[in-house]
């Protein structure tokens, strides 16, 4: 019984990490892949390792906290990355593909101060 | 809040070594018993039992998994159609989060759910910038996302 439910898991996960690659491949600049490979494939090693942990657990008799250590830290270093990755390509003037931009017009403001008071 | 935790790591602790076994499962069972005595005695501590910021921790933790799954599967079927039709972009969200470790959880929690990536924070004013994979259809769910996310930090944090 547990066994169909981890390969559904372990099944689930590649999908969702194959599907992360195939964004990485199809989307248009890199805010948007940045998506991609962050996110999607965060819930696929989720899903790879739960399950590794469940098999353990339950066929050998074994508590693998290792495991579930590194779901947090996949999940505590994966967003910093992404945050950083998007922010760096911004304030490197890579331009995003959509239309909607807020942050433009704030960020050349904020440039403006700093540049009047480094001056002053 | 702190001291109760460390208290009752040091009563899992004792129960370790009191049994000479250095298991899992009897940790698990020394912390359960350490939560009991500290539950039974919160009149005597100044702060109340940290079973309820636990509670709503795990409230948090159930919250942010639900939406990881409703999220993943709205961005994979995006990336899987075969014509790809979105519209990313950039748009100003305002936060009622002041201190750095609300703005930091929220940022976090906000990135690692599909379809939102928060790129720049002005933590004076309390506004995020966050880049939408799809800004039409989507910035509708996650101002709702942020909405129920920043109620579950308040209630952990405050």
């Amino acid at each position: 019984m547990i066994e169909i439910v981890v390969v559904v898991m372990v099944l689930a996960g590649t999908v969702l990490s194959l599907i992360s690659s195939l964004g990485f491949l199809r989307l248009p600049d890199v805010y948007t892949r940045s998506h991609a490979a962050t996110k999607s494939i965060t819930l696929g090693i989720l899903f790879i390792l739960l399950s590794t942990f469940l098999y353990f657990m339950f066929v050998h008799n074994q508590v693998s906290v290792r495991l579930l250590l590194g779901i947090i830290f996949v999940f505590l270093t994966a967003p910093v990355t992404g945050h950083l990755i998007a922010r760096s390509a911004y304030r490197f003037g890579v331009k995003p593909a959509g239309i909607t931009d807020e942050l433009a017009a704030d960020l050349e403001r904020e440039k403006r101060k700093t540049a009047e008071s480094s001056q002053a | 809040m702190t001291m109760q935790i460390l208290l009752n790591l040091l009563v899992a602790m004792i129960w370790m070594l009191l049994h000479d076994k250095w298991s899992m499962l009897t940790f698990v069972i020394g912390f359960i018993l350490g939560a009991f005595i500290i539950f039974s005695m919160r009149r005597f501590f100044p702060t109340p039992f940290y079973g309820r910021k636990l509670w709503s921790l795990a409230k948090l933790v159930g919250l942010f998994s639900l939406e990881l799954f409703v999220s993943s599967a709205v961005v994979s079927w995006q990336i899987i159609r075969p014509r790809l039709n979105i519209e990313p972009g950039i748009f100003k969200m305002k936060t009622r989060m002041r201190t750095e470790w609300e703005l930091s959880m929220l940022a976090n929690l906000m990135t690692l759910t599909p379809g939102s990536v928060v790129m720049e924070i002005a933590p004076d004013e309390g506004i995020m910038y966050v880049h939408a994979m799809d800004v039409p259809s989507m910035k509708k769910s996650i101002l709702r996302t942020r909405d129920r996310f920043e109620d579950a930090i308040i209630e952990v944090m405050r």
